[in-house]
């Protein structure tokens, strides 16, 4: 009790300068489970690779969270979320370093800081999100300097247009965009296609057997990502109320039509219902309803995670026909679900939601639909083309693609000095004398 | 003596071990194999990727008898490990010139 009375008069001051606590509260647990996508994302990949580059995988998911955190903390969030600076394209150098952004600092009902993070872990799941279109066979160190690279020079722009002050896509164009079909699925996506083209496809690709070495795995993997998406999603109502709810609501729902949509068209298709289907169909689902939780009614939700789940089920095997190593189907379920979400808001956007923009289905005429897919082609085009540059300068620079003989052995092994899993009394791919612990050399030459 | 390998359906293991400690074969070294004859593989499908898997995991069996043994063992694994299907696997017989147990230094048929 005593704690109770001391500690609210400290709490008022803030509270009075515009914070609203309840909404306070529910964005900073909305951020911690944004944050929990990536390491759910880093299993549901590793779980689809090869024992020998699991590690590798969740690496480069687990490497994401702290370059992404860096970079938008020096320059990221204020070229994003800065007052416009040029035409709607890019946020200006106010807040370089989080100048001039303190506690007391409000972004509409919550403090400044709480929304920089928040939108900070938004950046850190789509930079590690286009580590699925090259795993097994990217050079660490390239991925290294790619992912803050890619993160200023990709993310934050596209972050501006959609979401940033004055951004031309939501304030010229009037396209919509809820929670990230444009800055973190399409561009995602487009990325990855970018950065699979860049390295080539992986030794054996269409001819050996690259079978997901962990399901169970995957499916905590999307487990992880299905619950940090309502944070994703009703974390961008950016208040705890019932737009939060509406949209929580449609997340769940979308999830549950893609994942059986996807496993409808498996069990017809290939008369099996996988668990990686199911996983994958959620994971579809959860996409398209990414940039449409906030615009369309639970009706629209459940139609646009069924189109999702049965259209990417369907974009996935693409790459074998077109012979782009797309590993682990980050175009076949982030780019065309993404694509799929954002479109499909032009048909089913309800007044109710959206406090004005109507889609075809409600008597909005073709003009919304119009608007998002322009701003599909203008968002899908530069991510794909700046990333195809980056990719293509970081290639030139340091070799994009790891050593032939590093891709056969295992890039857990060559790069990380480490193996996953003790497959037998021999160990797995060590070499035997590795097995009795030793001083390693440098540790002898200290002593 | 002779060392008896037999290759079986790994769900029969329990079967065979049965059956020769019945018979008082006293020891047999087990390892896990895969390989194809007859019975080929299977399919496994991701994301609508259809895979062939050829080769079939099973378990390797090896015991070393004395010759006079030798076809009543056969048969004792040949009768445990035996389901009529398709893949039930293959056992053989090989002359063995020596075995030593290590612990004593003990040769031939006294080290069995």
């Amino acid at each position: 009790m005593t704690t109770v009375t001391l500690a609210a008069p400290l709490a008022a001051p803030l509270a009075a300068k515009g914070i609203d606590t309840g909404d306070t509260a529910w964005l900073l647990a909305a951020t911690a489970l944004v944050l929990l996508m990536t390491p759910g994302l880093a299993l549901f990949y590793g779980g689809m690779v090869r024992t020998k580059s699991v590690l590798n995988m969740l690496m480069m998911s687990f490497v994401s969270i702290a370059l992404v955190t860096v970079v938008w903390l020096a320059a990221g969030y204020t070229l994003a979320f800065g007052d416009d600076a040029f035409g709607g394209l890019i946020g200006n150098l106010d807040h370089l370093g989080m100048a001039g952004i303190g506690p007391d600092s409000v972004q509409g009902t919550v403090p400044t800081v709480l929304f920089a993070t928040f939108q900070l872990t938004f950046a850190i799941i789509t930079a590690a999100l286009i580590s699925g279109a090259v795993a097994d066979r990217a050079k660490f160190g390239a991925w290294l300097v790619f992912v803050p690279v890619w993160a200023l020079l990709v993310y934050v722009p596209v972050t501006h247009w959609v979401w940033g002050p004055g951004g031309w896509i939501v304030s010229d164009l009037g396209a919509l965009d809820y929670a990230g079909g444009l800055p973190v699925e399409i561009t995602s996506g487009a990325s990855g296609l970018a950065l699979c083209l860049v390295l080539g496809p992986r030794l054996g690709f269409k001819k050996d057997a690259m079978r997901p070495h962990n399901l169970p795995m995957v499916v905590l993997g999307a487990g992880l990502l299905w619950f940090g998406w309502f944070g994703f999603n009703a974390g961008s109502a950016l208040g705890a109320n019932g737009m939060a709810a509406a949209v929580f609501l449609n997340t769940l729902a979308a999830g549950c039509t893609g994942l059986l949509g996807w496993l409808f068209v498996e069990q017809r298709r290939d008369g099996h219902p996988t668990t990686l289907g199911a996983a994958s169909g959620a994971v579809a689902g959860l996409v398209a309803i990414t940039p449409s939780c906030g615009s369309v009614s639970l009706l629209g939700a459940l139609v646009i995670g069924l189109a999702a789940g049965v259209v990417c089920s369907y974009a996935v095997s693409w790459k074998f026909r077109l012979n782009y190593d797309d590993s682990l189907d980050v175009v076949g379920v982030h780019l065309v679900g993404g694509i799929i979400g954002t479109v499909l808001i032009g048909v089913f956007a309800v007044e109710s939601m959206t406090g004005g923009p109507e889609g075809l289905l409600h008597g909005g005429g073709l003009g919304q639909l119009g608007r998002q897919l322009v701003a599909v082609v203008a968002v899908g085009a530069y991510a794909f083309l700046v990333t195809y540059g980056v990719g293509r300068l970081i290639d030139r620079l340091l070799g994009f693609r790891a050593d032939e003989e590093h891709e056969h052995t295992g890039l857990d092994l060559t790069v990380h000095a480490e193996t996953a899993y003790d497959h037998g009394v021999l160990g797995h791919g060590a070499p035997v004398t590795a097995s009795v612990p030793s001083i390693s050399s440098t540790q002898k030459a200290k002593a | 003596m002779k060392l008896i390998t037999a290759i079986v359906k790994p769900y029969r293991l329990d079967e065979v071990k049965t059956a020769l400690q019945e018979m008082g074969v006293n020891g047999l070294t087990v390892s896990e194999a895969s390989g194809y004859g007859r019975q080929r593989g299977h399919t496994e499908v991701y994301r609508g990727a259809e895979y062939q898997v050829d080769l079939v995991p099973k378990v390797r069996i090896e015991v070393v008898v004395d010759d006079a043994d030798s076809e009543a063992v056969i048969e004792a694994i040949v009768k445990a490990a035996q389901t009529g299907k398709i893949g039930d696997g293959k056992v053989w017989a090989l002359p063995v010139e020596t075995v030593v147990r290590v612990r004593t230094g003990e040769r031939g048929p006294d080290a069995l």
